[in-house]
């Protein structure tokens, strides 16, 4: 099967899910496959950092949780009438999300931006402690913020608006959660096609090359970690949304660790990676979940066989091409 | 502020400093020897500190309970080295990143399992409880001036090892060629297993050391995995002297800062803010610390230029 197919299906199924739990009134089922459309946006983001980049970061539930406080603090300052002061200006809060997405972007953007300048001056093992030790750093400072809820996190009365939509209704946000999808994957492919995410394959492959034609690699790594982690900060803006709630918890490193295995779970660099594995984790979540109070180490074992069998994830076992990497 | 608490909180960050570098010298010995980023190191902290509280509560025996701790980390080490990192070395780090993640998950659960969520207590023996007075007057407990000598030894007993052995020379060999001490007749396999028994060990002997000051439960090993992290990335992945230097300063600053930062903050606004602040600032210091030393030195303190 060709990856476009696979692609073409894995949304289309997405989308099927929700449509038939609206005709046998399953509401609950909606809001799994939300829950499964925003963890692969977020996992989208991380994909361009990761697969396409070949960044492996173990610190982007920073930008993730960003988000989510983006949405938090502006949600919570307009449902008290409290404005937010910033310095010497004073800025009321507010609950539309096209607002609300704006300023989780720049927020996990600007935050993507300094991380990835201090830990791109190293490479490989380096990288990888150093992006989850910021990650780190923003989950205590959240715990330690006690303004905004501290260790118990903030949560919201009703969910944001969108014009034109009524967001409380499980299917219109649904919607509105799969056109971002949609737009973030449309974003990925023609990225991957792009002058710039060939340079960026090739600087993952061969820096040194890349810096003798006159390109550094230093600067598309770090572009592509600033795109990646404003993509998952919008993701997560979302995520709180869906939850009416923001906690450290969504800062914490197992959501790092959980958002490299949506990608891995579904193929590395594959465009419909994270959306197949996060399908599949929210489906074993559910199910695995329901059957056993232990499903963490059931997930741990199919990870560890993907990982020692099974390279290229779900996409490289149905396109029979195995691993895109190396 | 008196002296003799700014000297109690430095014994403080003295004693989390030389646990932290029990963690830190396995992680980057097994970086350094097999170039394997062990993220399940964690759970080994936590399988030492679980062995510990359950011979401890069988024998009423410290020594015995320690004992078991080092036994069953070293062993778990094995099982974990031959059934699975075996597979890793020649992979890349995203692979390697991901195994261990599945491992942690497998052992946090295998350990809530068996031991249940809620946490388990394990008390330091009798001969090692109670305060001693310090020349200048300080009060401190015995056993938090033990598990400072415990560190010291082990690290001077880590540099006879690597510096003064046959096994350290092959190690260190290890290191820089693998394929020639291979040619040389060294069973690398089995120095490899060897290897990572003994970062095990190491960290299990950490987890039942700090299990008898803090709560054994699940998930108390990966805190403490990430702050190891921070240590050798400061330290230089693959040096045990940067390690144990960057313990020191982890250490250190994580203990002063959360004692001192608010009181600084105290000198230039009020005091609600200063201790909101502070405490803010403070559980941020050891990154901003990692952030200063990248910037000067990408590679760590004692690292090899990249």
């Amino acid at each position: 099967m060709s990856e476009r197919w696979v692609t073409l299906a894995a949304l289309a199924a997405l989308l099927a899910l929700p449509l038939w739990a609206l005709a046998a009134d399953e509401p609950f089922t909606i809001t799994l496959a939300t829950r499964a459309a925003i963890l692969a946006l977020a996992a989208t983001g991380l994909n361009i950092a990761l697969g396409t980049g070949g960044l492996v970061s173990l610190g982007h539930a920073a930008f993730f949780g960003i988000g989510g406080y983006a949405m938090g603090i502006l949600a919570s300052h307009a449902q008290t009438f409290a404005p937010l002061s910033l310095g010497p200006w004073e800025v009321p809060g507010t609950q539309s999300m096209p607002v609300i997405w704006l300023v989780a972007i720049a927020a996990s953007a600007l935050a993507a931006l300094a991380i990835g300048a201090l830990s791109l001056r190293t490479a490989g093992v380096y990288f990888i402690m150093i992006t989850l030790a910021f990650g780190q750093m923003f989950f205590y400072f959240a715990t330690s913020w006690r303004a905004y809820g501290g260790e118990d996190g903030l949560s919201i009365w009703v969910r944001n608006g969108f014009p034109g939509l009524n967001t409380l209704v499980p299917i219109q946000f649904f919607g509105l959660c799969f056109a971002v999808l949609l737009l973030a994957m449309l974003l990925h492919g023609r990225l991957i096609r792009a002058p710039f995410g060939l340079a960026l394959d090739a600087a993952r492959q061969a820096p040194a090359r890349v810096l003798a034609v006159g390109l550094s690699p230093y600067r598309l790594q770090l572009a592509a970690f600033v795109l990646s982690g404003a993509i998952t900060g919008l993701a997560g803006a979302l995520y709180a949304d869906l939850n009416r709630f923001v906690s450290p918890a969504m800062l914490s490193w197992q959501m790092s660790g959980e958002l490299i295995v949506l990608v891995i779970l579904g193929g590395v660099g594959r465009l419909a990676g994270p959306l197949i594995g996060a399908g599949l984790f929210v489906a074993l979540e559910h199910w695995l979940g329901g059957a056993t109070e232990y499903w963490h180490a059931w997930l741990g074992a199919i990870l560890l066989a993907i990982v020692l069998f099974a390279r290229g994830g779900i996409v490289g076992l149905l396109t029979g091409q195995g691993d895109r990497r190396g | 502020m008196s002296l003799i608490l700014i000297l109690e909180q430095v014994l403080n960050g003295l004693q989390a400093g030389v646990m932290l570098f029990l963690m830190a010298a396995g992680l980057t010995l097994i970086f350094g020897v097999m170039g394997l980023i062990n993220l399940a190191h964690g759970s080994l902290y936590m399988v030492g500190a679980f062995a510990a509280a359950g011979v401890a509560a069988a024998t009423g025996s410290f020594l015995l309970a320690l004992v078991a701790a080092l036994v069953a980390a070293a062993a778990a080490g094995v099982v974990v080295e031959t059934v699975v990192m075996r597979r890793l070395y020649a992979r890349d780090h995203l692979d390697q990143v991901l195994a261990t993640f599945a491992l942690i998950l497998i052992f946090s659960e295998l350990t809530r399992w068996a031991f249940g969520s809620f946490p388990l207590y394990l008390n330091p023996p009798d001969w090692l409880s109670g305060p001693v007075t310090l020349p200048g007057g300080i009060r401190y407990p015995v056993y938090r001036l033990a598990l400072i000598g415990i560190g010291l030894a082990v690290g001077l007993g880590l540099w006879a090892l690597t510096r003064r052995t046959r096994l350290g020379i092959r190690i260190r060999a290890g290191e820089n060629d693998r394929e020639m001490i291979a040619a040389l007749g060294v069973d690398i396999g089995r120095l490899y297993t060897l290897v990572f028994a003994l970062g095990a060990a190491l960290a299990g002997l950490a987890g039942a050391l700090v299990g008898a000051i803090q709560s054994v439960q699940v998930g108390m090993g990966e805190p403490v995995l990430i702050l190891a992290f921070v240590v050798i990335v400061i330290g230089g992945i693959g040096s045990i002297r940067g390690a144990f230097v960057g313990a020191l300063l982890v250490g250190l600053t994580d203990t002063l800062g959360g004692i001192f930062l608010p009181e600084l903050f105290k000198l230039v606004t009020d005091p609600a803010t200063a201790t909101q602040a502070g405490a803010s600032l403070s559980s941020m210091s050891i990154y901003i610390l990692m952030s200063l030393v990248l910037i000067w030195r990408p590679t760590g303190l004692f690292g090899a230029k990249a």
